[in-house]
């Protein structure tokens, strides 16, 4: 993969952007630059990095002005380090914001590296990374005395019938990455391990069903204790891989209070998502920390508060302002949308892996 | 009877309850009783004007006051 000069390169910020899979499990990409756009103006490109030629974004070019091809998380560091390298000679990018969990190790772990070239990152610590990985939820809950739901980690099938005679029917398993299945007996909980198992690879997570209304939280902290940014979200139409199709911010404050306790417990950095089940007697369950923005992020921008522009000023060292207010009752509805596409930009893309 | 204050009623009868993100629809004079609600008057005040403004016996008025009240609380709009 080479890079080719740019001529027509505009002299406002630059921010490099991946997660651009729009699709029905989608990424974080394209929410996060329509809320960078909103909030930044037209003096600004945008450089989409991929990893598959097919992540819908990438032919979107009102929203991306270039997209380059970036290699697997599996490649290891040293790819990524030298392929970023390569596109910063002609790009010269501000800030890069990551948005997919499997790629974030990977780019924590060049951080300085991205810094010398120039280019700012706003992420968590690998330590803060590690806390709130699925695998390590309880612990996770135990340590901050939030509550979380009983899970066990298997690596074995042969441990699923006795955590399932505990936990009981349903029961959630859980890819390490991504994807979850609701298991309503103990065949379709060992069809849902090898499922996962064969997809996102080992340890597949065994979590207690909690019943209740979804909620989510998108928000932003600073590293240093605070939330910058909270906004919580009710998924009122959710797709068959439990993801929301549409949703509305909703004003509660316990929920707001829950986002800025896990920015205070942990002090995270960057962009973050609580996946929250409140059950009818109001307890609320954390049942997964994304370590990223959410893909309904631009819905914070709508409702008033613009994190990703926030996370953008925060990783230049430009002082942000705690946001307070927001407009409840915003709601996001996606849709499915045919976007025409030439093959010979498919082709570039393909051969040049960049487009 | 009170109305949670946070809830946001429309003359359509439409109603948001911002914190929990339901959303009801209501018949006009469900609407008017709500809007009445909201601006803080009593039970005993609200059942006069629709005994005053609608051809209506007590006996309904207080069966059906009670099922509306009922559903108002099942959808956790009242401030109990």
């Amino acid at each position: 993969m080479y890079v080719s000069p740019d001529l027509n390169k505009g002299m406002g910020l630059t921010i490099a952007v991946t997660g651009l899979n729009a699709n029905d499990n989608p990424g974080p990409g394209l929410a996060v630059i329509r809320a960078l756009r909103a909030g930044f103006g037209e003096d600004l490109r945008i450089i989409g990095l991929a990893y598959e030629t097919l992540e819908p974004a990438i032919y979107l070019r009102d929203q991306i002005d270039k997209t380059y091809r970036i290699p697997y998380p599996t490649a290891g560091v040293d790819a990524l380090k030298g392929r970023i390298k390569e596109i910063q000679k002609v790009e010269q990018m501000d800030v890069l914001i990551p948005n997919f969990d499997a790629e974030l190790y990977n780019f924590i772990k060049i951080e300085q590296d991205l810094l010398a070239m120039g280019i700012h990152t706003f992420l968590p610590s690998h330590k803060q990374l590690a806390q709130r990985d699925k695998v390590n939820l309880s612990a996770f809950g135990e340590q901050y005395q939030f509550k979380v739901p009983a899970n066990e980690v298997v690596f074995t099938a042969v441990e699923i019938d006795n955590i399932a005679r505990k936990f009981g029917f349903p029961l959630m398993v859980k890819g390490k990455f991504y994807e979850a299945q609701t298991a309503l007996n103990i065949a379709d909980a060992h069809r849902a391990f090898h499922k996962l198992h064969a997809k996102w690879g080992l340890p597949i997570i065994l979590q207690e069903f909690i019943k209740g209304t979804e909620i989510n939280i998108a928000g932003l902290g600073d590293g240093e204790g605070n939330a910058i940014s909270v906004i919580p979200m009710r998924k009122l139409y959710i797709t068959e891989k439990g993801k929301a199709w549409a949703g509305i911010t909703i004003d509660d404050e316990r929920l707001i209070a829950l986002a800025k306790d896990f920015a205070k417990a942990t002090a995270w950095k960057g962009g973050f998502e609580l996946e929250i089940m409140q059950e009818n007697n109001g307890n609320l369950y954390i049942m997964e920390v994304n370590p990223r923005f959410p893909a309904w992020v631009y819905l914070t921008a709508a409702a008033g508060q613009n994190q990703p522009k926030a996370l953008v000023d925060l990783a230049l060292g430009n002082p942000v302002a705690e946001m307070n207010t927001y407009k409840a009752g915003k709601m996001f509805i996606r849709y499915a949308w045919d976007n025409i596409v030439d093959v010979e930009e498919f082709q570039k893309l393909s051969a040049f892996g960049e487009l | 009877m009170k109305l949670k204050t946070n809830i946001a009623t429309s003359e359509n009868g439409f109603i948001f309850n911002p914190a929990t993100g339901d959303s009801f629809t209501s018949n006009a004079l469900a609407a008017e009783i709500l809007g009445y609600l909201k601006s803080g008057e009593s039970e005993a005040e609200i059942k006069n004007k629709i005994l005053n403004n609608y051809e209506v016996e007590l006996s309904q008025l207080e069966r059906d006051w009670d099922d509306y009240m009922l559903q108002l609380k099942e959808a956790n709009l009242l401030d109990l």
